[in-house]
């Protein structure tokens, strides 16, 4: 549970949210990434550092070259989160509105 | 295909929102939240019973609300105060599930008449704080796991 509740705290972060967004249609390296924002290089590697240990991101190396591509599994348990809780309260709704209805005809 | 019940929570705030149409009058939508027997109806599912212990719908009343399981043991209590009772318009009210760690949240319903048979409903809830939220929101997850676990628990003593 801890681990879930860091992956939050990670995308809670604008700068986090955007670097995702940005790797959402390529893998890039650091620099590439870093060049997308006027943010300090340090702090982009910081945000980076982030998102790979609560693996939300994943690094490859590829020659002398890390590239960072998202990892799909762990961004679909963030879609996910609140689903269940959803699903609780469609459920009770749509068992709300099937009762209701039969006082609709009396 | 749109979803009938939507959740907004966004990060980093202690509060969400929850939002439902209704193939329903607004009326017939109010009355599901204003007495106990069909409230007791729609909170059950085949896995829980609901139960209101105590439920006065006004300014200054309070509900106690209590889950049982199929073998009749209590899974779970809640209990509250009504801020406001506003017929058709508005309910007010806290709620605190009793004996846990996730405090006391703010309810404030909504409901409005979208035409003669369809109406909304929209929930804001405001807990202590963001952690809390987000806790509670892992519950109905937990929970699953935990109905899992259950079954499990129920096949392997079948072996036995």
């Amino acid at each position: 549970m801890n681990l879930r509740r860091d992956v939050f705290q990670a995308i809670a972060d604008p700068t986090r949210r955007a670097i995702l967004l940005l790797l959402a249609s390529q893998a890039m390296t650091a620099g590439a990434i870093a060049a997308n924002f006027d943010t300090a290089r340090p702090t982009v590697s910081k945000h980076l550092q982030i998102l790979t240990e609560c693996e939300l991101l994943e690094q490859e190396q590829n020659g002398r070259e890390i590239y960072y591509h998202l990892n799909p599994a762990k961004m679909k348990e963030i879609a996910d989160f609140i689903e269940p809780f959803r699903k609780m309260w469609d459920d009770r709704f749509n068992k709300l509105e099937a009762i209701m209805k039969n006082y609709k005809n009396k | 295909m749109e979803q009938k019940t939507k959740v907004s929570a966004e990060d980093g705030k202690q509060e969400l929102f929850i939002t439902r149409e209704f193939d329903l009058p607004l009326d017939l939508v109010f009355r599901a939240f204003s007495e106990p027997a069909i409230i007791e109806q729609w909170m059950s599912n085949p896995y829980s019973n609901a139960r209101l212990l105590k439920f006065e719908a006004k300014k200054q009343g309070a509900y106690q609300l209590e889950t049982t399981d199929a073998q009749g043991k209590i899974t779970f209590r809640a209990n509250g105060v009504i801020h406001e009772f506003d017929p058709g318009i508005k309910i007010t009210r806290t709620f605190e599930m009793e004996g846990t760690p996730y405090g006391v949240q703010l309810e404030v319903y909504k409901f409005e008449k979208l035409s003669d048979d369809t109406s909304r409903l929209i929930m804001h809830v405001i807990y202590e704080s963001v952690a809390q939220r987000d806790e509670v929101l892992k519950l109905p997850f937990a929970k699953g796991i935990n109905m899992a676990h259950d079954r499990l628990q129920e096949i392997l003593s079948k072996l036995n």
